[in-house]
């Protein structure tokens, strides 16, 4: 494991192509128009040359990701996560890197109204999509009933598997807004905690459906 | 992981081409929750990934005059609400369902679960499909070995991961497959093939093909039931699966297919319990002898002997599902 140590292939935050003297910038300020750059020289060319020809990448891609009703433009290479392009280039530092390996649930963002594990999507493949983190979840400036509902209930311990809890149950209830005791079992299948928090996540999910069929923050 | 280059095809014939001959060079993207990860150990080092929830085609389920139509990017949580699936494939729906994480569930697609590479400890570390040391020795055989197979096809002693298989070869699916010199069909049984190296793959699927949908013939009037253990009741790996369907006149049971997940390198057919079945009216000790017989011939590992239990239990509590089901 040393070998492939898991941090190794953490994306460096980029220098943004802001600055002038950025590597798109250069090249296209040296005139280089054709031969092996030649397909990197306008940022519309790649994003098209990824849906015909060939594709783009290696190195950073521009894209766009519209998460949390807001659009954000970054650049990544085509290997780094959804996970990791929040959490290290756009500061939303919520949803959490623990297995990384799409079991835990740590990650759990919610992606065109399904949940999903962030880490094992990849950014450029999430464009055009609607991704909510738990940054967005607040209603009218107040927690969301999930979130109200665990601390009510007991619903963490270290924490760090609530904020993939949090939005893992709150998607789990867009779907069943009257769930089951065993339903919520089944729902939350997905996510982890090794403090053992279960019973109180359970009461909280409970508690937060009849929340929001109250219309409270939900 | 290492890094790749990126495409998005919006055609077969596009992504078709996208893809190389040769293993290794490129690989094919669906859910991604297999691809990822085998990227990020290494296992997987594409130059190329090839993006296929573009492609139109490759979605959406629909009824044909020969059965059902499942395109290849269709989710487990599609497949499993589906209501065509629901009405007459319960056995697929109980198989999704065992994959018991949501997130996986919207993710994993049906293509994906076919193709998926195995769980293998041994070949995710790095010791190839077979898991053998520098000089051909199994590691599975004389190392850990407590997910490994009861029916095991030497060299090959890893087992099949695929949720959905046992079901679809018990329902008498085929596969849609693409290259570049057009499409061919096969059977699911038949797109499980066993590697003699370690330089082999274990589906005959060639390096620059695509899955591209599922057929599934009617089962109007065929009892069909998936039963899975698992370690745990939330995500796990499925420890041993057994899929049934069953053709009926009356009570009787005219004809049985009874399928293994999780026992050996490829889904297994327990043909003796299939022959055990067929002219005769199931009841629950009818099942039990069918279990029993299913697990004939195992030859369980030193950390496999369980798995024995597993199989007769599995089968019998698939067909009592499948008993309780109207005609």
């Amino acid at each position: 494991m040393s070998k492939h140590d898991e941090h190794d292939d953490r994306n460096k935050k980029p220098s943004r192509p802001t600055s002038g003297f950025s590597r798109r910038g250069f090249i296209r300020s040296a005139g280089v128009t054709s031969g092996a750059l030649g397909g990197a020289v306008l940022v519309e060319e790649e994003a098209q040359a990824a849906q015909s020809g060939g594709g783009v990448g290696p190195g950073a891609v521009p894209i766009t990701l519209n998460i949390n009703g807001r659009d954000q433009k970054l650049s990544v290479e085509p290997r780094v996560t959804l996970l990791d392009a929040c959490r290290n280039q756009l500061d939303l530092t919520g949803a959490k890197r623990v297995c990384d390996r799409a079991t835990c649930g740590a990650c759990t963002m919610i992606v065109n109204g399904k949940v999903v594990y962030s880490c094992t999507v990849l950014a450029i493949d999430a464009q055009g999509k609607r991704i909510q983190t738990i940054e967005g979840i607040a209603v009218n400036g107040k927690p969301h009933a999930v979130s109200q509902a665990f601390v009510a209930h007991d619903g963490q311990q270290c924490g760090y598997c609530t904020p993939g809890f949090v939005m893992a149950s709150k998607g789990f209830l867009d779907r069943n807004p009257n769930p089951t005791e065993d339903q919520v079992l089944n729902g939350l299948g997905g996510n982890l905690c090794r403090c053992g928090t279960y019973m109180g996540v359970r009461k909280a999910v409970l508690e937060a459906a009849k929340a929001m069929r109250g219309g409270k923050n939900g | 992981m290492q890094a790749f280059e990126y495409a998005n095809p919006t055609t077969v014939k596009d992504a078709v081409g996208m893809l190389s001959a040769q293993w290794g060079e490129a690989d094919v993207l669906a859910g991604g929750t297999d691809l990822l990860s085998l990227m990020k150990e290494y296992t997987h080092t594409p130059k190329r990934v090839v993006n296929i929830k573009g492609i139109k085609e490759l979605g959406g389920i629909q009824k044909t005059s020969s059965g059902l139509r499942i395109g290849a990017v269709v989710t487990l949580d599609e497949l499993a609400t589906n209501a065509a699936v629901r009405s007459e494939y319960p056995s697929l729906v109980q198989a999704a369902l065992g994959v018991t994480s949501p997130q996986i569930r919207n993710m994993g697609t049906v293509g994906g679960d076919l193709c998926q590479r195995p769980r293998c400890w041994y070949f995710r570390q790095g010791f190839g499909i077979l898991g053998q040391d520098k000089n051909g020795k199994s590691l599975v055989q004389t190392g850990e070995n407590r997910f490994h197979a009861i029916f095991p096809q030497a060299p090959a002693f890893y087992v099949n991961p695929s949720s959905l298989a046992p079901a679809l070869i018990a329902l008498g699916a085929r596969v849609t497959i693409t290259g570049p010199n057009g499409s061919r069909e096969l059977s699911v049984e038949k797109l499980f093939v066993v590697p003699k190296t370690n330089k082999d793959r274990e589906l005959a699927l060639a390096a620059n093909e695509i899955l591209t949908a599922i057929n599934l013939p009617p089962a109007k009037g065929i009892k069909n039931a998936t039963y899975e253990v698992r370690q745990k009741q939330a995500l796990d790996w499925p420890l041993t699966t057994a899929s049934v369907a069953l053709k009926m006149k009356g009570s009787t049971v005219t004809s049985a297919s009874i399928v293994l997940g999780h026992v050996g390198p490829a889904p297994v057919q327990a043909k003796q319990a299939e022959a055990m079945l067929a002219g005769k009216a199931l009841t629950p000790d009818l099942a039990a002898d069918a279990g029993k017989a299913a697990a004939n011939g195992a030859q369980p590992m030193s950390g496999t002997a369980y798995k024995v239990q597993l199989v007769r239990t599995a089968v019998k509590r698939a067909l009592l599902e499948a008993m309780k089901q109207r005609a």
